[in-house]
C-alpha cells in the first residue's frame, strides 16, 4: 500500500492504509480534538496520553523526524478457516522501530485508542457519512450468502468492548453477520466498529435500495414466484394488499430483509425430488430465512388491535393462527409474551409448548 | 490452465488424475477411480456433452498417446477437465465416492460457513443445476442449511453441475452422523443497545413459523431437538430486564443528528 515517500503522512492515514484497515474510515482531527467524544475512554487505555500525541502527530519533546521504517510484511494468506484471535495488534508493532518497548506499547494503545474513538465516530453524523461512501464503493464487500445476490455488507461488532470479537460483516439483506473473507481482517477488533453502527446505518439511509440488483436478470424467476407467493396470500387475505404499504416497523417494505422469504430458501433435493420435512434429515432451519410474502403481518400493533376487536365477538380462522386468542384481552400481556419470547429464543432457547403454538400456520 | 500441456512430451504417463485434482482451484474435487472411469456403463450419455470424448477419456485415463499439435492438444484437454467433472458429479454418489467426500468434508477442505452462528462448520460444494454451464459451484452447510459463494475466485469459476444438486443431501442421507446439530442462536441487529424493532418483529414471525414446524413434526412424530432445548428446562419465565426496541426511520436520524 501507500507507505510511499517523504511527505509525512499523519499517523491516522498511514494506520487506515495498513494491510487489513481497509474497513476502517478516517476519523478527522476536529473529532478527536473534540474532548466530548473522548469521554471515558481515558480510563480504557493505558498511556492515553503519548497514544492520543501519537494518533494526532503531536511529537512529545524530542522532535526528531527520523528513518520511518515501515516495511510492508504482505502475507496474503488465504487459508481458509486459519484461527488467529490472540494476533491481534500486531499491525502496530511493525510501523517505528525506534525505541523498542516504550514506543511500542504507546504505539498499540494508540491503536486502541483509535479504534475506540473509531466506533464513536462512525455513529456521527460526519463519520457514518464517510462509511456511506466506503460502502457504496464496496469496501467491505459483498454478502457470502447466494440469495443476497451479493448485498453490500458493513463491518460490525458483536460486542462494543474491545478484546471480544473480531470485525464481522452485517448483511442488511439476510439480517446476518458473517466472518471476513480475508483472514487479515480477523486481526481486527469488532469493538472498533461496534454494535450499533451497522443498523444505524441502514436507519440513517433509509434511501438506499438494499436488494440492488436483486430484481435484475438473475433473480428473475425468484422475484416472480416472490410476487407469486405474495399475491396468492393477499388474496387469501382478503383486505390487505401490499402494494400501497410504504413503511412497516419503520422499514420500506422492499428494504426488508429483501434477500429473505419465498424464492430465497435453499431447498434441499434429490435427484429433483425435494427432501420432505418429516425425513430424519429434512430441512429444520428454513425460518431462519423466511419472510412473510405479506408484510403486514410484521406490524404486531396494528394485528394485535384488529384480533382483539375480533376476539370480542366471534374468532376468526385466520387470526386464530397468528395469535392466542384465547388470552385475548391486554395489550400488554401479548407484547411481554412476544418480548419473552424472542429473549428465551436467544439466550437459553425456547421452551416447548409457546402460546403462539396453534399448530396450523403456514402448514403445507 | 496451468502447467501439465508444456511438459507433455516427456511424461505424460504421469497420472492425469494426480496431476488435476492437485492443482490449484481443485481443491473441491476427489480422484475419481481407474475401475470407475473405465466401466463404460458409468460414462452413459456423456459423450454426447463432451468434444472429442474419447481422446479426452483416454487421457483421463493416461493413455493418450495421439501425437497432435498444441491447439489439438488444448481442445482435448480442456475436455478431459469437462468430461472428468461430468463423471465427477455421478461418481461422488456412489459409496467409494461418498466416502472420498466425506473424508475431505471431516478435514473442511472445502472451507467452512461464514456465518458467524455457524461456529466454522465444515461446508460441502454443490450445484444448483446438474446440466453443465449453468451456474457455478456454491458450498452448503448444514448447519444453517443455506448456500454461500466460494470465496476464492478460483472456485466460484468452477461449473456446479461437476457436484450436481444431490450429493450433498445424499451425504447425510447415508451418513446421518453426520448431521450437525441445528442452533436457535442469531444476531440481533441493535442500535445503542437497542433491538432494531423491525428486525426484533421479523425474529418473532420466524419464531413462530419455526414453532408451527415443530408443532407439525411432533403431530408426525418426528424428534426435532435444538441446541438449545437440552439447557432449556424452566419454561416461559420472562427474563427481567426488559429490552426495549427501538423505531427506526426518523427517530434514527435523528438521534445521529443529535450525537
Ligand atoms: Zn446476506
Ligand atoms: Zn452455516
Amino acid at each position: 500500500m501507500s507507505s510511499s515517500s517523504q511527505v509525512t503522512e499523519s499517523w491516522i492515514s498511514s494506520f487506515c492504509g495498513l494491510l487489513g484497515h481497509e474497513y476502517f474510515a478516517e476519523v478527522t482531527e476536529d473529532f478527536i480534538e473534540d474532548d466530548f467524544n473522548l469521554t471515558g475512554l481515558a480510563s480504557q487505555v493505558p498511556m492515553y496520553k503519548e497514544a492520543l500525541e501519537m494518533i494526532l502527530d503531536v511529537e512529545p519533546e524530542e522532535d526528531e523526524e527520523d528513518e520511518e521504517e515501515e516495511e510492508e510484511d504482505e502475507e496474503d494468506d488465504d487459508v481458509l478457516g486459519e484461527e488467529r484471535r490472540g494476533g491481534y495488534r500486531r499491525a502496530g508493532d511493525r510501523r517505528h522501530l525506534r525505541m523498542a518497548s516504550d514506543v511500542s506499547v504507546v504505539e498499540s494503545s494508540a491503536e486502541l485508542l483509535y479504534g475506540l474513538i473509531h466506533q464513536r465516530f462512525i455513529t456521527s453524523r460526519q463519520g457514518i457519512q464517510h462509511m456511506a461512501e466506503k460502502y457504496e464503493l464496496q469496501h467491505f464487500g459483498t454478502c457470502p450468502r447466494v440469495h443476497c445476490n451479493s448485498c453490500k455488507v458493513l463491518p460490525v461488532g458483536l460486542n462494543d468492548s474491545p478484546g471480544h470479537e473480531t470485525v464481522k460483516l452485517f448483511c442488511p439483506s439476510c439480517l446476518d453477520v458473517y466472518t471476513p473473507p480475508n483472514s487479515r481482517f480477523q486481526a481486527v477488533d469488532g469493538a472498533f466498529f461496534g454494535t450499533t453502527f451497522g443498523s444505524l446505518f441502514f436507519m440513517t439511509f433509509t434511501d438506499l435500495d438494499i436488494g440492488g440488483g436483486r430484481r435484475s436478470a438473475a433473480g428473475a424467476a425468484d422475484a416472480l414466484m416472490a410476487i407469486q407467493a405474495a399475491n396468492a396470500e393477499a388474496k387469501g387475505r382478503g383486505s390487505t394488499s401490499n402494494a400501497n404499504i410504504t413503511s412497516i416497523n419503520g422499514v420500506a417494505p422492499h428494504n426488508l430483509a429483501p434477500g429473505l422469504g419465498v424464492g430465497n430458501i435453499y431447498e434441499p433435493r434429490i435427484y429433483g425430488f425435494r427432501v420432505s420435512e418429516r425425513a430424519r434429515t429434512g430441512p429444520r432451519m428454513k425460518w431462519l430465512r423466511m419472510r412473510p410474502a405479506d408484510i403486514t403481518e410484521l406490524d404486531e400493533t396494528r394485528r394485535f388491535w384488529e384480533e382483539r376487536e375480533q376476539g370480542e365477538k366471534k374468532p376468526d380462522d385466520d387470526d386464530m393462527t397468528m395469535v392466542d386468542v384465547q388470552r385475548g384481552g391486554n395489550p400488554v400481556d401479548k407484547r411481554k409474551k412476544a418480548v419473552a419470547r424472542s429473549r428465551r429464543t436467544n439466550g437459553s432457547g425456547i421452551g416447548g409448548g409457546s402460546p403462539m403454538d396453534t399448530g396450523s400456520i403456514g402448514a403445507g | 490452465m496451468d502447467d501439465f500441456v508444456s511438459d507433455t512430451d516427456s511424461d505424460y504417463t504421469s497420472y492425469w488424475r494426480d496431476w488435476f485434482i492437485s492443482s490449484r482451484g481443485n481443491e473441491y474435487f476427489c480422484e475419481i477411480d481407474e475401475d470407475y472411469l473405465t466401466d463404460r456403463f458409468n460414462l452413459t450419455g456423456l459423450n454426447a456433452d463432451v468434444q472429442y470424448y474419447q481422446y479426452a477419456l483416454d487421457l483421463i485415463t493416461d493413455v493418450f498417446d495421439v501425437d497432435c499439435d498444441d491447439q489439438l492438444r488444448d481442445a482435448v484437454e480442456k475436455s478431459a477437465r469437462h468430461l472428468y467433472g461430468l463423471v465427477h458429479a455421478r461418481y461422488i454418489v456412489t459409496t467409494r465416492g461418498l466416502a472420498k467426500m466425506l473424508e475431505k468434508f471431516k478435514k473442511s477442505d472445502f472451507g467452512k460457513c461464514p456465518r458467524v452462528m455457524c461456529d466454522s462448520h465444515p461446508l460441502l460444494p454443490m450445484g444448483q443445476s446438474d446440466l453443465p454451464g449453468n451456474s457455478p459451484v456454491k458450498l452448503y452447510c448444514a448447519r444453517c442449511e443455506d448456500i454461500y459463494n466460494p470465496k476464492s475466485s478460483r472456485h466460484s469459476v468452477i461449473d456446479g453441475a461437476y457436484f450436481g444438486t444431490s450429493f450433498h443431501n445424499i451425504l447425510f442421507q447415508v451418513y446421518p452422523t453426520m448431521l450437525p446439530s441445528k442452533s436457535l442462536r442469531r444476531y440481533e441487529p441493535r442500535v445503542f443497545g437497542f433491538k432494531v424493532h423491525a428486525a426484533a418483529a421479523l425474529a418473532r414471525w420466524q419464531d413462530e413459523q419455526r414453532e408451527a414446524m415443530r408443532e407439525r413434526l411432533k403431530a408426525a412424530k418426528v424428534d426435532v431437538l435444538f441446541e438449545e432445548d437440552e439447557d432449556d428446562e424452566e419454561e416461559g419465565e420472562p427474563v427481567s430486564d426488559e429490552d426495549e426496541e427501538m423505531d427506526v426511520g426518523e427517530q434514527g436520524a435523528a438521534l445521529v443528528a443529535a450525537k
